[in-house]
């Protein structure tokens, strides 16, 4: 395929150069012609490059040089440019190609490493937050067996608490792993079915409540929204993830608000609060895998964010945050879905 | 009245640990099985009360169970699951299972579940008129009550109602409710479901946006349940 386009170059360039020649002598021709050699060597395999300096050395002497349609050369003058020419178009293709080889491994090489980073934090994140509860866990539990009798019963209690929130922290950060490897795996295909909104957000924020919330939370639907067709499933995802984050990051008594619209066949969902809001750098890198607050306390795996990204785009949506001019973070998402009123069944 | 027989099959030791001291702990008779197999022949020697079954079983698929114990074995069959594939878990449901819980679960939720499933097989027997904590439907007279007043529904909303409460505390699947209710050609237009579950818990329920009715089961369907 390049070999073509590099012999259709050759001809459409000499072609333009035949009747530019009259106004620009033919040795100009010889530099319009390596111009074109140093173009294809920029883009093309080195095969096709060296093609392209032998064809346009052809050229140039067969229809260029003087005697015209002939490999001959008149004057010993253009014998030399002649070889010139070959040898500057042959070095020229080298060249280029050489240095687009280096580039093509510094990158390799970078990517490699940003991987290689990006493994490392992975694991550091993992082994602290995966250990931190089993080392909870085993702590206690042996604590639990060998000191029974010497225990208050406040200690035991407390004890067989903090056995209980390691388990659900656990539980909290295979269920992120799993989602996000579902994510990173590329085969995440929304699973859409008619999704009554008031219902998944009530039922996000109950989820949320379970586990006890020193915020208020506020809801505010249109309770004529529509049905949309969505997977309810990843819906419920982002919700509870956004609700999380909030509910973890901002201080007790923080006013959360979560709204939800439809705009012609687009889901409009929105969560603020009036807490501190995030740092203005941080704001475009919040939804990075394993992006974290420098400041921000223990406890996150850093994917919630970037799980709420992955299947509000696996659905087709958009996601934005920005910080409030009032104070406080806002999480806009907008999902274009298909809506159903059905009113007119309501009497059946 | 004698404490009721539970047989757990589950090949994880660990699971069947903790069910056997949970369960004898809230005066359950518990045994065990490792095995669909054993599971099988246990059943068959002495039928429980109720069965819990993990989907996940080695020596054949607890679907394969499930299938063969449905086909004489009519009490309560609780599905334990280790992940929460939706399609496995409705897989299960339209099997005959009656309810599923999904690993990691809360104590609190597997005896409330237990307690639920229990109460289910007793209403098979009584009156037409089922009483689910103060909610009273008439199934003769075809009407509903609430806490002593009349609740007018629509005919669609009454079959709906019915419905769940002839399978009281039973996960009931959107595709099961679509054909049972509107008929074999509405099992994909689960539009008319989720709107006439909401105009019911509108008519039953004290918070419609908090339901302690009928409970949705995200993903799967919805049951109905005595709040407790």
């Amino acid at each position: 395929m390049q070999l073509l386009y590099s012999i259709l170059s050759v001809g459409i360039v000499s072609v333009a150069c035949h009747f530019l020649s009259e106004y620009m002598g033919y040795r100009v021709v010889a530099f319009v012609l390596l111009i074109t050699v140093s173009l294809i060597a920029m883009f093309f395999d080195i095969l096709p490059v060296l093609l392209t300096a032998i064809l346009t050395a052809l050229t140039w002497d067969y229809f260029f040089i003087p005697p015209h349609f002939t490999l001959q050369v008149a004057s010993a003058e253009d014998g030399i440019l002649l070889s010139m020419y070959f040898v500057i178009a042959m070095v020229n293709a080298v060249l280029t190609f050489k240095i687009r080889q280096a580039e093509k491994e510094v990158r390799r090489k970078e990517k490699r490493a940003g991987a290689v980073k990006l493994y490392n934090t992975l694991l550091n994140s993992l082994s602290h937050e995966l250990r931190t509860p089993i080392a909870t866990i085993i702590g206690a539990a042996d604590n639990l067996q060998a000191n029974n009798a010497r225990l208050t019963p406040q200690h035991r209690h407390e004890l067989i608490n903090e056995i209980s929130q390691a388990g659900l922290r656990l539980n909290q950060q295979v269920e992120n792993l799993l989602n996000m490897s579902r994510l990173e795996s590329g085969f995440v295909q929304p699973k859409k079915d008619w999704c009554d909104i008031n219902e998944i957000v009530y039922d996000a924020v109950r989820h949320i409540e379970t586990n006890g919330v020193s915020q208020h939370i506020h809801i505010n639907i249109n309770p004529d929204i529509p049905l949309f067709r969505l997977d309810d499933g990843m819906l419920e995802q982002i919700i509870f993830n956004l609700l999380n984050n909030a509910v973890k990051y901002t201080p007790a008594d923080t006013r959360i608000d979560i709204a939800a619209m439809c705009y012609t066949d687009v889901l409009q969902l929105t969560i603020e609060d009036n807490g501190p809001g995030f740092p203005e750098q941080a704001i475009s890198r919040v939804f990075d895998k394993f992006y974290r607050l420098a400041e921000s306390t223990p406890g996150g795996t850093g994917l919630g964010l970037s799980i709420v990204k992955g299947f509000t785009e696996a659905m087709g949506g958009r996601i934005a945050l920005e910080n409030r001019k009032e104070g406080g973070a806002k999480f806009t998402i907008n999902i274009p879905a298909e809506t159903s009123y059905l009113k007119n069944l309501k009497n059946e | 009245m004698n404490k009721p027989a539970i047989l757990v099959i589950d090949d994880e030791a660990q699971i069947r640990k903790l069910l056997e001291i949970t369960l004898q702990s809230n005066d359950y008779t518990v045994s065990l099985a490792e095995t669909a197999r054993q599971g099988i022949a246990l059943t068959a020697a002495h039928p429980p009360d109720l069965i819990i079954l993990d989907i996940g079983l080695p020596d054949d698929t607890g679907h394969n169970v499930l299938k063969e114990l449905r086909s004489w074995y009519t009490h309560p069959i609780l599905i334990l699951s280790a992940n929460s594939g939706e399609e496995d878990i409705i897989a299960a449901l339209d099997n005959g299972a009656n309810d599923y819980l999904v690993k990691p679960f809360r104590t609190g939720e597997l005896l409330a579940r237990l307690r639920s499933a229990l109460r289910s097989t007793t209403h098979e027997l009584s009156t037409p008129v089922l009483d689910i904590n103060g909610l009273q439907i008439d199934l003769a007279a075809r009407t509903v009550k609430k806490g002593g007043i009349p609740v007018k529904l629509t005919a669609t909303e009454y079959t709906l109602l019915a419905l769940f409460a002839r399978n009281e505390g039973k996960v009931l699947t959107h595709q099961y409710l679509l054909r049972e209710v509107w008929g074999p050609g509405y099992i994909s237009q689960s539009q008319y479901l989720r709107v006439f579950i909401a105009q019911l818990r509108k008519k039953i329920e004290d918070d419609p946006n908090r339901p302690t009715y009928i409970l949705t089961e995200s993903g799967i369907g919805y049951r109905l349940v005595s709040p407790e």
